[in-house]
């Protein structure tokens, strides 16, 4: 018989973009995502179930081994400290920088630490690390575009797509941190206990993206 | 909210056993050290705290970092305790017992890690592993590998997989390409994650030769059953003699398990490289369904006590029996089925002589405190189903 195999999501955008591509490769949920109120959705393959959870959750169900296989974006997996992760495929949706941004035009105080405001702790922590900075880092779970505004922070660590919310705030960006996009991550364990099956989804999924890729490029030029 | 009692809290990753487990606890030890000592490995005992001098030397500088310290107040030097007795019992072999031959040691003891560690986020492991000194080859290899498999199962541990790489296709193939130390860290951390996308833009960064870019990237995808070792053969091609060494000693441990334990499931990773600084040869680990994480593991450590004395190969494994006891939980009976008897106090020594002898038996005699009275909750508090009457002169035991 077939190992049983959970698969981890995230909510939202991400979800949104994953599930055609699981789609691809023949798993599809029994009901919308979107509608059920379920936390475990059965697929059409019956020993494949999905969880449908929060993002910055995702590696650590599928480092546990709650979760076999998941889908998480690159910002989750570098705030992730547990390791225990393998992240094979680039699956190249979801792309959005990770950057500092300020207020429009904003001098950054000098002789004192900055004060950075974000939910990516880890990330800031270590990335002002690296250009010899230490600076004070504010943690908020949400609305980041505010701390500059009202004195809170000098600067803020975000993720950025358009830029508009930026744009609206009367902030700017500043640094480019990382290029982000959602990632497929594996449980270590189970990557050896299921080699077969996972290395097969992993390979047909990669090679879909891959494709994808090849012809985005060909539009471009 | 009223202030919270948090007198009885104990630190993060240090637990305590109740009776029933630490009974559990108990019988596994005790099964698992016969099972070592039947394939010849002598117990040893290293003191749990020691200086950090000593403690930290060679191979044992890995675990600084996790290492709890503390000032010694007869001298003013640092002492640490242990955080892996790997590293001590090797120093034990080198230097205590300095014997040229063969040497088969096993210990088991508690660690203290200043980071918590695995899937039960543990910083006080029982470990209990066995190593063998004096001797480079195939054969003691085999032997740590299938040595581990038969502990496991001892255990009562079934599915299990095996996973083994080793450490000089890695080592070889940065040597090849020149990488110097701060690089190969960078890479070694990607290998670890197999983050493809990564570790090819860094590759490109680095500027190598395609050869070599090709197969440093095909490492990560090198795993999976022992026909991953004929792939690996034809991918890594061209790379240096240690690389090669390294694959065909790889087969010869394939074949040796297949006599040794041929109903294993085993895996290759050539991409795996746990306890990379002091390992130098083979490295394995056991996996088993539902746990993130290894449940044990070990590999080759050649030299690694040589600041102490002679310079000696090694392997070995060794796994924590706290997260083993959890594991096996259903499957082991708590106790042995033995009669819990009640006896009365008496001024009689016939009573008190015939209890020794229950007790020498096998039985398990206690006895009754003043203020228990027959029936009542204190004595169902200490589970006995028998008591000890006075009956026609004589003491003889009857259900309670």
């Amino acid at each position: 018989m077939e190992n049983p195999i959970t698969i981890a999501l995230p909510k939202g955008r991400i979800l949104k973009e994953a599930l055609p591509l699981f789609a691809e490769v023949g798993i599809e949920p029994l009901e919308s995502p979107s509608e059920s109120r379920k936390l475990i959705l059965e697929t059409n393959v019956p020993n494949i179930k999905l969880l449908i959870i929060r993002p910055t959750d995702v590696p650590t169900y599928v480092q546990y081994g709650a979760a076999d296989i998941g889908v998480s974006g690159k910002d989750s997996l570098m705030e992730h400290t547990g390791g225990g992760l393998y992240e094979p495929v680039d699956l190249g949706i979801s792309k959005c920088r990770i950057m500092v941004a300020a207020q429009k035009g904003a001098v950054l105080p000098q002789g004192r630490r900055l004060k950075v405001a974000t939910k990516y702790v880890n990330t800031a922590k270590e990335y002002f690390a690296l250009k010899g900075k230490q600076v004070e880092i504010i943690k908020l779970y949400g609305s980041m575009e505010l701390a500059p505004l009202v004195g809170l922070a000098d600067l803020i660590v975000d993720l950025v797509d358009t830029g508009g919310t930026l744009k609206a705030n009367n902030l700017e960006p500043r640094e480019l941190i990382a290029q982000i996009s959602a990632r497929l991550i594996v449980n270590k364990a189970s990557m050896k206990i299921k080699h077969e099956q996972l290395t097969e989804m992993i390979d047909k999924i990669a090679s879909i993206t891959e494709a994808t890729r090849e012809n985005t490029h060909e539009v471009q030029h | 909210m009223p202030p919270v009692n948090d007198a009885w809290f104990l630190p993060d990753g240090v637990d305590e056993l109740l009776p029933e487990q630490s009974e559990r606890l108990e019988q596994l030890r005790n099964k698992l050290l016969s099972v070592v000592r039947s394939h010849g490995y002598q117990l040893v005992s290293p003191p749990f705290i020691e200086f950090v001098d000593t403690l930290l030397t060679g191979a044992g500088q890995e675990f600084s970092l996790e290492t709890f310290k503390l000032t010694d107040q007869l001298t003013g030097r640092m002492m640490g305790v242990r955080a892996d007795m790997t590293p001590q019992v090797a120093r034990i072999d080198a230097y205590r017992l300095n014997d040229s031959r063969p040497n088969r040691l096993c210990y088991l003891g508690t660690v203290l890690r200043a980071l918590p560690e695995g899937f039960s986020g543990t910083r006080s492991p029982l470990q209990f592993g066995a190593e063998i000194y004096g001797h480079q080859g195939v054969h003691s290899d085999a032997e740590a590998i299938a040595l581990m498999h038969t502990v496991l199962t001892t255990a009562g541990i079934n599915n299990l997989y095996l996973d083994i790489g080793h450490v000089g296709i890695f080592r070889g193939l940065t040597q090849q390409a020149g990488l110097k130390q701060t690089a190969e860290e960078k890479l070694f951390g990607l290998m670890q994650r197999k983050a493809l996308p990564e570790i090819s833009a860094y590759l490109d960064s680095l500027g190598l030769s395609h050869n070599l870019k090709s197969m440093l990237l095909s490492l990560s995808r090198l795993n999976g059953d022992e026909s991953t070792l004929l792939r690996a053969k034809r991918e890594l091609e061209q790379a240096c003699e240690k690389v090669q060494d390294a694959l065909s000693y790889l087969q010869k441990i394939a074949d040796e398990l297949k006599y040794r334990c041929p109903e294993c499931s085993i895996h290759f990773d050539l991409a795996e490289l746990r306890g990379y600084k002091y390992h130098t040869g083979v490295v394995f680990a056991a996996f088993v369904p539902g746990r993130g994480h290894e449940i044990a593991r070990g590999g080759r450590y050649d030299n690694i006590a040589s600041p102490l004395g002679t310079a000696r190969p090694a392997t070995g494994f060794s796994t924590d029996l706290k997260s083993l006891v959890s594991l096996v939980e259903a499957d082991i009976p708590p106790t042995k089925m033995v009669r819990r008897i009640l006896a009365p106090q008496s001024k009689d020594t016939a009573l008190w002589e015939y209890i020794s002898s229950l007790r020498a038996a096998g039985d398990i005699v206690i006895s009754e405190l003043s203020g228990q009275v027959d029936g009542q909750e204190p004595m169902n508090g200490v589970g006995c189903q028998y008591k000890l009457v006075h009956k026609n002169k004589q003491w003889i035991v009857v259900e309670a």
